[in-house]
């Protein structure tokens, strides 16, 4: 798994590459709360170079998203593909979370 | 007499990795494609956390997976540990349509699991739990209009 974040008219986007797993979502968590911590309650996830994600990955994702939210804050997602999409798909994420196609929709959405 | 490639190891989630490229590369030599393969990979995580942390609460022992191909041309893996009895397909559903305030973080891997493999079974044979999962070997396989 590789992070990677970067501002777009100051709203943190964050890209995750590679595999959320049993293994790499402590990290993952621990990157959003560090951002949280730092501040930043609005997050653009973009997910389009993410090949896998497990339920440890989406357990983080939640925990992430309910932080944000006592923070008055959310989380967006732009780029799901494949077997992501399919698994958030399953999860009920698509009701839980604003997910769009691009990172600049939901930019223009956040 | 056919011999199904099989592994054994700690069950231990330093191996969690290792046991799924296992399985992973057992189903690339059947030609399975790439996104069934994810899925392959997800569900046997899913099966492999849930033995570490149940089946093998407070005690040290070894999981086994074999994987194969039944009668239909389906990709079988079959996971077995020595752990206490644990019926990982009792575990409760998930409800996946509450929002994010009521939202449990538990119970969403084995409901993953059953979502993404065509079945899933469980029994306990001897001394063993021995866990079952089918998939068919490419998306058009499945008699499913949305794939």
């Amino acid at each position: 798994m590789e992070i990677s974040s970067r501002k777009e008219k100051n709203i943190p986007v964050i890209s995750v590459k590679g595999r959320i797993d049993a293994v790499t979502a402590p990290e993952f968590e621990k990157n959003m709360s560090d951002l949280i911590s730092k501040g930043e309650i609005n997050l653009i996830i973009n997910l389009a170079n993410l090949e896998y994600i497990s339920s440890a990955g989406l357990r983080s994702i939640l925990a992430t998203a309910k932080k944000l939210k006592s923070e008055g804050g959310k989380m967006l997602f732009a780029g799901l593909q494949g077997p992501v999409e399919e698994v958030f798909k399953i999860s009920g994420f698509y009701s839980i979370f604003s997910i769009f196609d691009s990172e600049t929709t939901a930019l223009n959405n956040i | 007499m056919h011999i199904f490639p099989r592994i054994k190891l700690p069950a231990k989630i330093e191996n969690l990795e290792y046991l799924i490229e296992f399985v992973s590369d057992c189903a690339n030599k059947q030609g399975i494609d790439r996104k069934r393969i994810i899925e392959i990979e997800i569900s046997t995580e899913e099966a492999l956390v849930n033995i570490f942390n149940y089946a093998y609460q407070n005690v040290d022992g070894d999981v086994a997976i074999i994987c194969k191909s039944d009668e239909n041309n389906k990709f079988v893996i079959e996971i077995e540990d020595s752990g206490v009895p644990f019926n990982l397909l009792s575990l409760k559903e998930p409800d996946t349509t509450l929002d994010i305030s009521e939202r449990n973080v538990g119970g969403l891997g084995i409901f993953l699991m059953r979502k993404l493999m065509d079945d899933v079974q469980y029994k306990r044979k001897e001394d063993r739990n021995v866990l079952t999962m089918v998939t068919s070997k490419s998306h058009t396989d499945k008699n499913n209009p949305d794939n």
